[in-house]
C-alpha cells in the first residue's frame, strides 16, 4: 500500500538536491531514525546523479509504502539513456563510465534494503531501491 | 551566481558550507579554494560541513581533491564537524576520506593547522619578502 508518494523530474545535476531534499521530507514523515534518514538521502543522490550523468534525464519516484506491519521508502529511478550492458561489471566498487569514483550503484544498494536494477542497451535504466523501518 | 564564502583568519582560511550543496557549486569551491590559496599565501584550509546532512560520493571527492590541491599548494586542509549519521553513512557508502585530516571542532582543527604550519615560518617569508 502506498502512503505517500511524489515524483521529480531529473534533467540535470541540479535537480539532485531537489530529489534529496523531497527524499528527507518522506523519511522524517515516515519516521525513520537520523541514520536510516541520512542512508536513504545519500542513496537517493547518488542514484539521481547517475540519472542526470549517464541517462540525461529521467524520473525519481518516491513512495512511502507500508506491508504487513512494516513501513518503507521506496526510490525508483528511471532514465531514458543508452542504458547499461553489463549490470554486474557496473555495481562493482570503482567502476565508472564517467569521472566519478564508482561507488554510486554499489553504494546504494549497500545503503538500502533491496535493491532491483533493470537496464539495457538503449533501452534506459530503471533501479528501484527500498529501506525498511 | 551563488558562491560558498571564503573568510581569510590569519595564515588560514576558513569555509562554512551551509547550504546543501549542488554539484557545480562544489567544483566552483574547489576552484575558488584553490585560488585564495596562492593569492593570501594561506598555509591551511578548514572545512567546517556541520551543517552538511549528507557527504555522497560526489561530494566527498571533492573534498578529497581540495584537500590534495592544497597539499601541492602548500597548505593542509582539515574537515570539521562530520555529523555522526554521515560518518555511519559514508563507510557504508565506500567513502573513506583517505588523506583528508578531521577534527571533531573548530577549536582542535585549529591546533591541527598551527601545529603543521607553525607561526614561524610564516616569520620567515614575511622577512625574504621585504
Amino acid at each position: 500500500m502506498i502512503l505517500k508518494h511524489e515524483s521529480v523530474e531529473i534533467r540535470s545535476s541540479d535537480d539532485v538536491v531537489k530529489v534529496r531534499q523531497r527524499t528527507r521530507g518522506l523519511a522524517v514523515a515516515g519516521g525513520f531514525s537520523l541514520v536510516d534518514q541520512t542512508k536513504i538521502v545519500t542513496a537517493a543522490s547518488e542514484l539521481a546523479r547517475n540519472v542526470a550523468v549517464y541517462g540525461g534525464s529521467g524520473t525519481a519516484t518516491l513512495s512511502l509504502v507500508s506491508e504487513n506491519t512494516r513501513t518503507g521508502l521506496r526510490l525508483v529511478f528511471e532514465d531514458r539513456g543508452p542504458g547499461i550492458a553489463d549490470i554486474e561489471v557496473a555495481l562493482k566498487d570503482g567502476y565508472s563510465t564517467g569521472a566519478g569514483l564508482g561507488l554510486g550503484l554499489g553504494g546504494a544498494r549497500r545503503l538500502m534494503n533491496d535493491f532491483e536494477i533493470t537496464s539495457a542497451p538503449g533501452k534506459g535504466t530503471k533501479v528501484s531501491v527500498t529501506r525498511w523501518k | 551566481m551563488e558562491k560558498i564564502p571564503i573568510l581569510k583568519m590569519g595564515r588560514f582560511l576558513l569555509v562554512t558550507i551551509q547550504v546543501d550543496m549542488h554539484d557545480r557549486l562544489a567544483m566552483t569551491l574547489q576552484e575558488d579554494l584553490t585560488d585564495r590559496i596562492v593569492k593570501d599565501n594561506a598555509r591551511g584550509v578548514l572545512i567546517d560541513i556541520s551543517s552538511l546532512e549528507i557527504v555522497d560520493s560526489f561530494i566527498g571527492r571533492i573534498l578529497g581533491s581540495i584537500a590534495s590541491m592544497s597539499r601541492m599548494l602548500d597548505a593542509e586542509t582539515v574537515v570539521v564537524g562530520m555529523q555522526p549519521a554521515v560518518a555511519i553513512t559514508m563507510v557504508e557508502l565506500g567513502l573513506s576520506l583517505a588523506g583528508v585530516r578531521t577534527a571533531l571542532n573548530v577549536e582542535k582543527a585549529m591546533e591541527i593547522l598551527h601545529s603543521l604550519a607553525p607561526a614561524g615560518e610564516e616569520a620567515t617569508i614575511h622577512d625574504t619578502q621585504t
